[in-house]
């Protein structure tokens, strides 16, 4: 209880430079989790539109970007036929701009696909869909963004298109693109007779691994992965997690410096208390234990700001219009405990030198010379 | 007696012991101690008088395993203070300290500040708090033990030092100038508590003091100078 007493004590005394510390980890942990998060929810509505009633994504082998990726027709249709195959669509994915939004994703499909069987209809009649060759069907914030309603004829990249249909999807990536009849997203991307991907969903799902021999042995060029698994393989999505936790790490990293400094700080004003605490009796350890506890009530209670400033964050984000949907920002577990982890062990570190430099004070210099 | 050493006249055996210690610092520019002797007895009170830097301080430190002797032989309680021994047991159970200025620490109160010592020494808190109660009980502290340092008066600061060095039920208590920051009559009386809890907890006493009256109420008064330690004539 004195133990405890003695590190709230200090940190109490020195409450400005305590608080700044606090709040300099507060705000790299509430970085950290809102780009962490917002960024795996990205991946997660991604790798959504890819297993929308599908377990299985053909791609082409070896490509950086699935924009990039060009699958035979001829493959979907002979993969279609497969025996152990329910289903197989072919995607083609598309980034086109108009005159105010630069990113629009067109989703190039058929008529079956389940991401039009399956989506509610807010406007339009889902048996129209790829009747036409300038038919698009918008979804709900798309249409919102580009002021479009049923019928409306829409300029969209370098053609203007006829709505036909509004939509609304669990999916905030889907509910911001355009869904184009695979044929005219072919043309209108200039990748006719090819897709980006194929999603393939089996009879039973336990012939994933038969099906990705298949694949692998009739089209060599092409490789098949359960959803799953192309998620933490996809090179774009390890890029951005990897950047999301760069950006977080170097947050934490200034955290970890101000409590390094708040440490240092803390230890040079009271040197000679240090010397009092090992007169009566106290071990190097408990001085460095002292130090570290301090550091870590300082990152506990930063983590815990910074989680509740994060999240507070993110439900702002969540309610801006334009991101409506667009980002899944339901912080998981274990995002929460690696941050709370990154913050207990930046802490730790920031008191390594000062809990290093406490235990080297000796008390006899500092009884006399202070 | 020999002018260079000063003996313990009890009977009593020997606890705290000096033999032909020497201490210098900054590499050797400043010598403080040269050869110095020195033996109290258990239950003794032994006053250390002297001019500021005779070397009184340094001696209490190295009593109290706080520095090393460049040369010769200290022990305390038959255990020899050097590098290898073990300092935290001196520390925690051999010895206590009381300063000139309290060296209290004054956002704590001072039953917080008197466990310290239980704390470093893993002593239980009923244990703590039963020997808190009985020190601050015998120095009068007992309605202040909630309140902080600061509230207190010079003399009750320095009854609280005195009370931590205490706690742990110390051999030996080791005074450096107990009364030199109080006016005169805080002075008398905080000397005096210091005299009688030590007769009574059975500790030996080394206390560094200027104050001529207050040695020589002690069983001993040695004098120090020229690095060394003499037993005045008048004062056997």
């Amino acid at each position: 209880m004195i133990f405890l007493r003695l590190i709230v004590t200090n940190l109490r005394r020195h409450r400005i430079r305590s608080f700044i510390s606090i709040a300099g980890i507060a705000f790299s942990v509430a970085a950290m989790l809102t780009v962490v998060t917002i960024l795996q929810g990205a991946i997660g509505m991604f790798s959504g539109i890819l297993s929308s009633d599908s377990e299985i994504i053909v791609f082409e082998r070896n490509v950086s970007d699935l924009f990039f990726s060009n699958v035979p027709a001829a493959a979907a249709d002979e993969i279609d036929d497969w025996p152990m195959v329910l289903h197989a669509d072919p995607v083609l994915f598309g980034i086109v701009s108009s005159a105010d939004h630069p990113i629009i994703t067109c989703f190039g499909v058929t008529a079956a696909d389940a991401r039009i069987r399956k989506a509610t209809w807010l406007e339009g009649d889902r048996l129209a869909f790829a009747q036409h060759s300038d038919d698009v069907v918008l979804g709900e914030r798309a249409a919102e963004f580009l002021g479009a309603r049923l019928d409306d004829h829409v300029p969209i990249g370098h053609a203007v298109f006829h709505v036909i249909g509004i939509l609304k999807t669990a999916n905030g990536f889907e509910d911001g693109g355009v869904f184009m009849p695979l044929s005219s997203a072919q043309g209108f991307f200039h990748k006719e007779g090819t897709s980006s991907v194929i999603t393939v969903k089996l009879r039973n799902k336990d012939d994933a691994a038969s099906f990705k021999t298949m694949v692998k042995e009739k089209f060599p060029n092409l490789i098949g992965l359960e959803s799953a698994e192309f998620t933490r393989s996809y090179s774009q999505f390890k890029i951005l997690k990897a950047t999301a936790w760069a950006v977080g790490g170097c947050g934490l990293l200034l955290g970890g410096l101000g409590v390094a400094n708040t440490m240092i700080m803390s230890v040079f004003t009271r040197i000679r208390e240090i010397a009092i605490l090992r007169v009566n009796g106290f071990s190097h350890l408990q001085v460095a234990a002292m130090i570290f506890g301090e550091s870590g009530v300082v990152s506990l209670l930063g983590a815990v700001l910074g989680l509740v400033t994060g999240t507070c964050l993110l439900f702002i984000l969540k309610q801006v219009p334009a991101l409506h949907g667009y980002v899944d920002v339901t912080v998981q577990p274990f995002v929460l405990l690696i941050v709370i982890l990154l913050a207990l062990i930046t802490g730790i570190a920031g008191a390594l030198y000062p809990a290093a430099y406490a235990m080297r004070i000796r008390a006899v210099e500092a009884l006399r010379f202070e | 007696m020999n002018s260079s050493t000063a003996q313990a006249s009890s009977k009593n055996r020997i606890v705290v012991r000096a033999e032909d210690v020497w201490k210098s610092y900054d590499d050797g520019a400043i010598e403080v101690l040269k050869g110095a002797n020195f033996e109290a007895a258990e239950g003794q009170t032994v006053a250390l008088c002297g001019p500021s830097g005779c070397g009184k301080s340094t001696l209490l430190h190295l009593f109290g395993g706080l520095d090393s002797p460049d040369r010769g032989r200290v022990s305390v309680n038959g255990m020899e203070i050097n590098r290898h021994s073990d300092l935290l047991r001196l520390l925690r159970h051999e010895v206590g300290f009381v300063f000139q200025l309290h060296n209290l620490i004054p956002d704590l109160t001072l039953e917080e500040n008197c466990l310290i010592p239980t704390v470093a020494a893993g002593i239980d808190r009923r244990t703590a708090q039963a020997r808190l109660r009985q020190l601050t009980g015998r120095t009068g502290l007992t309605h202040r033990l909630g309140h902080r340092i600061q509230k207190l008066s010079g003399g009750e600061r320095q009854r609280t030092a005195l009370c931590r060095a205490l706690m742990n039920k110390p051999k030996i208590l080791l005074a450096d100038e107990p009364t030199g920051s109080l006016d005169e009559s805080a002075s008398a009386a905080v000397f005096e508590l210091l005299l009688d809890i030590v007769a009574t907890e059975g500790a030996t006493l080394v206390m560094a003091t200027h104050d001529r009256s207050l040695a020589e109420r002690c069983d001993r008064l040695l004098e120090m100078h020229s690095g060394r330690i003499h037993e005045p004539e008048y004062a056997r």
